[in-house]
């Protein structure tokens, strides 16, 4: 089967300016967005108890609220559903420090008469730890990011690099944007899942500069934007395919991975699809905006080259003994 | 048909796939496997802190009855002896016995003493303190370890984590009652006592205030058994546990369980040098800061062994014991992080990315051969192959899988078809130029190869500084992620390759690339 005219060239830079403000509106909205409402941090990162009860019969959330109330750990409790009506979750921005009795017995003490149950699970997360979770998820964030500029630059280009440092940041940052939009948990999952899309994006995008790289290569066309249009309707067949492959992927991960899974499956599947339109829309037309030169590059290849005959005819030289 | 190496390296690299992935897939007892994650199979992690600072209080405490039973023995008179957060003082009555002191002084490591005019402070140097601190959190886990061995769960872990914090992680809790008792256990500070009760003031106990009491040297203590009635007693202990050798459950005349313990010959000769000239006054025997009975003393006491006697079940007296046994915690414990899953909760997890695993597994394989025909099939046999490189490697480093790192799995599959997807597309861009079969494949992959080796090691250089820097979560993704690029590297670029190479003369004779390749138009 085939789906797409691999022969046919697609003038995306033609249009560069309409994706580029609809990135640029996006990417301002979501900024907005997550700097005025915030995400719903778990208690990964701000601390606090996450207890998990399932109940024989529907869960009797009113009474549960109701007998909670009475503590002073669950004065800012709050009880959701939780996947089914039996089950419930109980968050509460309260811990405990002691170890013989800490706040999930104390849950268990306070539950006991709202009818037959099981705690199925407690996370407790004191203050200290959130932070340092905090500055270590950061610090590998902004290193990684230095390593992708590093190897991009040292393989293609500073101009290359810069280009996907941009679009990397940019699918994440409007990911993040829904995430905040739709109020999802933001939890260890989800830095996983915004490591995912980091790999993810770098990924589509080495996958066009390879093809860009090759056609300034092996053709002797000069006009760059003609070079980047072929280069990414290319492997537009490949982009398109594999990003629906993931994303298949990932919805069965959204749907069967339960509310569990939310932070992880959620941010994936936006991410999937932001990254795949940047990988096509942002990340090749931004190498054209910082001013890349075809025949500068050209030169610099062909010097590497001659340099690289040279050192070898030195070598060759010196082996045999004429230096 | 004949051999070439790359299909013998796939075949080998399916044999090694599946030979070290068979005991994690069987749950068999022999052999290297997957452990699963708490999340997973269930039970409990707790991240401790230790209150080092606690240590240096309780060192500077036991330097304070060291001169306390050091002036006694040589008739030193000294007064107001107190020990406060960094520094024990006292005055010194008779300044003649000052050279005496001294030598003794000498002899106590990482102290600093300040003298003047008969007022002695003594602190402890900020080396011995940095010591101590590091010495009360390894001190914790050796004494956790202890605690949780006779204990007898399976598989506990416990280990330090960055400079002052102990991960412990103990998979066999199922209740909540054992969890209960397993966290009691473990910070239970086990420190016993043995000290003088203050008989001058004791009857005006109710009337004393702590500071009061402090000034005169002495502290209250609450009953154990009747939280009501106070204990005034001496505030520089006779004796610690760290001279107990043994402890044991016994039974009293009423049949009810007591600890029994022993001293070792230092701690027995303070106890009966203390016992013969304190006849007629009573002893406080103090665990954990509270008075758990103290009886008269009506002779000396030699032998050194002693009897806790407290409300207890037998569970309650055996755990006891072996926390007195296992030693006290130099510093107190306390809390910073607790998971704890329930079994139930982590069999539907392992369903629910079961579940994920085998339809998104199953949509990737059918699409694949829909797509491109017999390449497709090779493609799958590829993917399969890589799972099962990557549950392997896993068993072998012995890696744990969890929930994170199940997702991590889930998504790799979908990338690993892509380097398939790319070298598929590459080869039909060739045939579709015309180029012969042969070369078309050739050029293909090589084509296909620089790109998913430039994005491939960006990504593990990526991986790698995750696992440097990430916390537990974030490192079993980065390990989970690189394994599967390593895999699919090998599997699709190398092996792949190689089961083209060995049908290439099929493939040249019948041209039939709808067949083969899935093309549906023809070649211009």
């Amino acid at each position: 089967m085939e789906l797409f005219k691999e022969d046919k060239i697609y003038n995306f830079l033609g249009k560069g300016k309409i994706f580029f403000l609809a990135s640029f509106v996006l990417f301002f909205l979501a900024i907005a967005l997550i700097s005025v409402k915030g995400f719903s941090f778990g208690i990964d990162f701000t601390g606090g108890t996450v207890v998990q009860v399932k109940y024989t019969e529907a869960a009797p959330i009113d009474k549960i609220r109701e007998s909670l109330k009475k503590n002073e750990l669950f004065a800012h409790a709050t009880v959701t559903e939780f996947g089914s009506p039996q089950e419930v979750i109980i968050k509460t921005p309260a811990s405990t420090m002691g170890l013989s009795n800490d706040i999930g017995d104390t849950t268990k003490k306070i539950l006991t008469g709202t009818g037959d149950f099981e705690i199925r699970r407690v996370d407790m997360v004191g203050p200290k730890v959130g932070d340092e979770l905090r500055v270590k998820g950061l610090t590998a964030f902004l290193l990684t990011l230095l390593a992708i500029m590093a190897t991009v630059t040292f393989r293609y280009e500073w101009r290359f690099a810069l280009a996907a440092i941009i679009a990397i940041v940019h699918d994440i940052v409007i990911t993040f944007g829904f995430v905040s939009y739709f109020e999802v948990d933001f939890n260890i999952e989800s830095v996983a899942a915004l490591l995912m899309i980091l790999g993810y994006s770098i990924h589509d995008t080495i996958i066009v500069y390879d093809r860009i790289r090759e056609h300034i290569e092996e053709s002797k066309n000069t006009d760059f934007v003609m070079i980047v249009n072929e280069a990414v309707s290319r492997t537009q067949s490949r982009t398109t395919l594999t990003s629906l492959t993931v994303f298949f992927v990932v919805l069965t991960l959204f749907v069967f991975g339960g509310d569990i899974m939310m932070g992880f499956s959620f941010p994936m599947l936006i991410g999937v699809i932001v990254g795949t339109y940047s990988s096509i829309f942002v990340a090749a037309q931004l190498v054209v905006w910082t001013g890349f030169n075809v025949a500068g590059y050209r030169q610099m290849l062909a010097e590497k080259v001659k340099n690289r005959a040279e050192k070898e005819k030195m070598r060759a030289q010196f082996e045999q003994g004429i230096v | 048909m004949k051999l070439n190496y790359r299909v013998v390296l796939l075949i080998i690299a399916t044999i090694f796939g599946i030979v070290f992935s068979l005991p994690s897939l069987t749950q068999s007892e022999r052999g290297a496997k997957v452990t699963l994650g708490l999340d997973l199979q269930g039970g409990l992690h707790m991240l401790l802190g230790v209150k080092t600072e606690e240590a240096v209080t309780s060192q500077l405490k036991s330097i304070a009855s060291g001169v306390s039973r050091f002036a006694e023995k040589n008739d030193i008179m000294i007064d107001g002896l107190n020990a406060s957060s960094d520094t024990v003082t006292f005055e010194l009555l008779d300044n003649d016995d000052a050279v005496l002191l001294d030598g003794y002084f000498k002899k106590i490591e990482g102290t600093v003493v300040r003298a003047s005019g008969g007022n002695y402070s003594i602190a402890m140097t900020p080396v011995a303190v940095e010591k101590l601190k590091v010495q009360a959190v390894d001190q914790a886990i050796e004494t956790i370890r202890n605690r949780l061995d006779q204990f007898g769960l399976a598989e506990p872990t416990v280990a330090k984590q960055g400079v002052d914090k102990i991960l412990v992680e103990l998979p066999g809790i199922k209740t909540q009652e054992e969890e209960q008792r397993a966290r009691e256990l473990i910070s239970r500070a086990a420190k016993l006592e043995l000290m003088a009760v203050d008989e001058d003031r004791a009857m005006r106990v109710n009337e004393l205030g702590d500071a009061e009491a402090m000034g005169y040297g002495d502290k209250i203590l609450v009953d154990a058994l009747q939280p009501k009635v106070k204990h005034l007693v001496r505030e520089i202990p006779i004796l610690d546990g760290t001279m107990l050798t043994n402890a044991q459950v016994g039974y009293d005349q009423n049949n009810n369980p007591t600890i029994n313990f022993t001293l070792n010959s230092e701690g027995a000769q303070i106890f009966g040098d203390f016992t013969a000239k304190s006849v007629g006054k009573r002893l406080a025997i103090v665990l954990d800061g509270k008075v758990y009975s103290a009886p008269v003393i009506n002779e000396r006491i030699g032998g050194g062994s002693g009897q806790i006697s407290g409300n207890y079940t037998t569970t309650e007296a055996n755990d006891l014991a072996i926390a007195l046994r296992s030693g006290a915690l130099l510093a107190p414990i306390y809390m910073m992080e607790k998971r704890s899953v329930g079994p139930s909760l982590g069999a539907d997890s392992i369903r629910a990315s079961l579940l994920a695993l085998v339809s998104g597994f199953g949509l990737v394989i059918l699409f694949m051969m829909f797509y491109y025909g017999l390449a497709g099939v090779i493609a799958n046999l590829a993917v399969v192959i890589n799972l099962f490189i990557i549950l392997a490697l896993m068993s072998l480093m012995g890696a744990t899988l969890t929930l994170p790192g199940m997702a991590g799995i889930v998504l790799h599959i979908g990338l690993a078809v892509d380097a398939n997807i790319i070298i598929n597309e590459r080869i039909r861009e060739g045939l579709r130029a015309g180029i012969p079969t042969r070369r078309a494949i050739a050029e293909g992959y090589s084509k296909a190869m620089r790109a998913i080796l430039d994005s491939n090691v960006t990504q593990i250089l990526a991986c790698t500084i995750l696992y440097v820097y990430g916390t537990g979560a974030i490192k079993g993704f980065a390990v989970t992620l690189s394994m599967g690029l390593l895999a699919s590297m090998l599997t699709a670029i190398v092996g792949s390759y190689g089961i083209y190479l060995l049908f290439m003369d099929r493939i040249e004779k019948n041209k039939n690339y709808t067949l083969w390749f899935g093309m549906t138009r023809k070649a211009q």
